[in-house]
């Protein structure tokens, strides 16, 4: 059970969040939500132990993270995996090192057991045959399912997920959906899905949970969310904005630059 | 425009503390930078025994910056060594005899040119390599991905880096006073008509081990700053392809400059302190 108590933070002058109270079962699914720049990627990092609060507390399975010497949050992180947004797979390793490091590093494994499990993990992805191969010759899709194998492969309570969708076509990111529910199920693992595709988010999550201004405002079953009364999330899951997205003055500016010096231009 | 009402009502004092405000930002600033970077000096001091245990890692990186900067080296080094020749003959003329030609190109290369100019060379290469690829590794998340892992990045990156540079640049500096020499020797005997003899007898003539060990002394010193300031501009970048950039070139000025700064400190250390009391 992972426990957020009244955590703030501040990046800059801007306070990320501002008093973040969650608490995640094990063993359940749940998606956080929120618009860009509202503080998800930021909590996340926090959960993992790769920011620190400027205060507040957050516990797993009840020990208490944040004052923990360097060391100990790595001991503390290795029940941990994550999929981050852009895969961040060491482009200077194979598909095949990058799985097995964790392994590599961590356990007393022989190479010919790491690759076994290497070889598991990347089935169980739905990538096998590229082992050899460099992340940068893969596509998107393939390098989040990769950086998933690396993930699950040091066998994690939790897996953290950061937009896992985001920048993949329609198909493949249902792809990934069904690979984060099927792995919940098969591994029985707790998953934290950040993102802000709603389609996921119903899809994926047992629970969701909305992230507005630094705050949580909103928590409930997918059902509930749907039938959320709070104009933020209704307008969230609707996909309205709330104001002009270009104010007034910058379309003057546009207009304007359509005629004078633009128009003779193009003529 | 701001109407004069306003102007006169903004407080004096700020406008006047301004300079002051932004100084003590800056000093502060500088300091926090010297403060972060003796940390992870002194974290890679205590990886350090763990991270060279990874043999091919370590084994990767004195290849990539040992063998891969030689070619630069030699080439670099047979001029440093012709234009010392040439320098020297033309001060000589009509006052020092030519037999001389060999000591001064010899114990000017093994104590000062070899060093410092394979460090700097060296330096550009490879401090930027080791920058531009940590800082993509920040900028990209994989630094924070190996966190997740639960892997010491220090261990895992910058102790490798650290180990190979401190190791190889005595090394390319051995090839870097070789390879002057002949240099040098190549123009006195081809331009300058000195023969192979007499320029030989010059180079033996004053000869002295302890002027290569001090000159390897500085390579390895010159090794860990080229590494450290690599490793630390890299560590810290923020923001993409042009915080790379930035990394990059903040890791080269530095290395540079604290390169010939460390330089004159090292010469007075190891040429008046150590080698001066055992006179």
């Amino acid at each position: 059970m992972i426990e957020i108590r009244d955590v703030h933070k501040k990046l800059g002058s801007l306070e990320v969040l501002q008093g973040i109270d969650l608490t995640i079962q094990s063993g359940e699914s749940i998606v956080i939500i929120g618009r860009s720049g509202s503080g998800k990627s930021v909590l996340l990092k926090h959960i993992i132990g790769l920011m620190l609060p400027d205060s507040g507390e957050i516990l797993v399975d009840g020990v208490e993270i944040t004052h923990l010497s360097h060391d100990e949050r790595r001991q503390v992180r290795r029940r941990f995996g994550m999929l981050f947004q852009g895969a961040a797979l060491f482009d200077s390793m194979t598909v095949e090192e990058n799985v097995g490091l964790g392994l590599r590093e961590h356990t007393r494994m022989s190479p010919e057991e790491v690759l076994a499990k290497v070889r598991a993990c990347l089935d169980m992805v739905g990538l096998s045959g590229v082992e050899k191969m460099r992340p940068s010759s893969l596509s998107g899709g393939m390098k989040k399912r990769a950086a998933l194998a690396r993930a699950i492969a040091v066998e994690p309570e939790y897996v953290l997920y950061d937009e896992p969708t985001t920048g993949l076509d329609p198909i493949t990111a249902d792809a990934i959906n069904e690979l984060i529910r099927g792995l919940q199920q098969q591994l029985r693992v707790t998953s934290i899905v950040v993102t802000h595709d709603m389609a996921s988010a119903f899809k994926v999550g047992d629970r969701i949970a909305m992230l507005h201004d630094g705050k949580v405002i909103f928590q409930g079953t997918p059902e509930e969310t749907r039938r959320a009364d709070d104009p933020e999330v209704k307008r969230f899951i609707l996909g309205e904005a709330t104001e002009a997205p270009f104010p007034p003055r910058h379309m003057e500016i546009a207009a304007r630059r359509r005629t004078g010096v633009w128009r003779w231009l193009g003529r | 425009m701001e109407s004069p009402e306003a102007q006169v009502q903004r407080p004096a004092t700020d406008e006047f503390l301004d300079p002051v405000m932004s100084l003590g930002e800056r000093v502060l600033g500088t300091l926090e930078e010297i403060g972060r970077f003796f940390m992870l000096l002194w974290e890679t001091i205590l990886q350090f025994p763990a991270g060279i245990r990874s043999a091919p890692r370590l084994v990767d990186q004195m290849y990539q910056i040992g063998i891969g900067s030689l070619p630069l080296v030699i080439l670099t080094s047979l001029f440093v060594g012709a234009v010392a020749s040439v320098q020297a003959a033309y001060q000589f003329q009509n006052f020092v005899p030519m037999r001389y030609l060999g000591t001064v190109i010899t114990r000017s290369v093994v104590i000062e040119l070899g060093p410092v100019l394979t460090a700097l060379v060296v330096g550009g290469r490879v401090g930027a390599s080791i920058s531009a690829e940590l800082g993509t590794m920040k900028v990209t998340e994989q630094i924070d991905a190996l966190e997740t892992l639960a892997i010491n990045p220090v261990r895992f990156l910058i102790v490798p880096r650290v180990a190979a540079a401190i190791l190889m640049l005595p090394m390319l500096t051995v090839f870097s006073d070789i390879v002057a020499v002949f240099g040098g020797w190549m123009i006195a005997r081809l331009s300058l008509d000195v023969s192979t003899s007499v320029f030989v007898e010059g180079v033996r003539l004053f000869f002295r081990a302890r002027d290569v060990f001090g000159g390897l002394v500085k390579a390895f010193v010159f090794g860990a700053i080229i590494s450290l300031a690599g490793c630390y501009y890299g560590m810290k970048t923020e923001g993409g392809a042009e915080g790379v950039g930035l990394a990059t070139t903040k890791a080269v000025v530095a290395s540079s400059v604290t390169i010939l700064v460390a330089d004159y400190f090292l010469a007075e250390l190891i040429l008046r302190v150590i080698f001066g009391a055992a006179e």
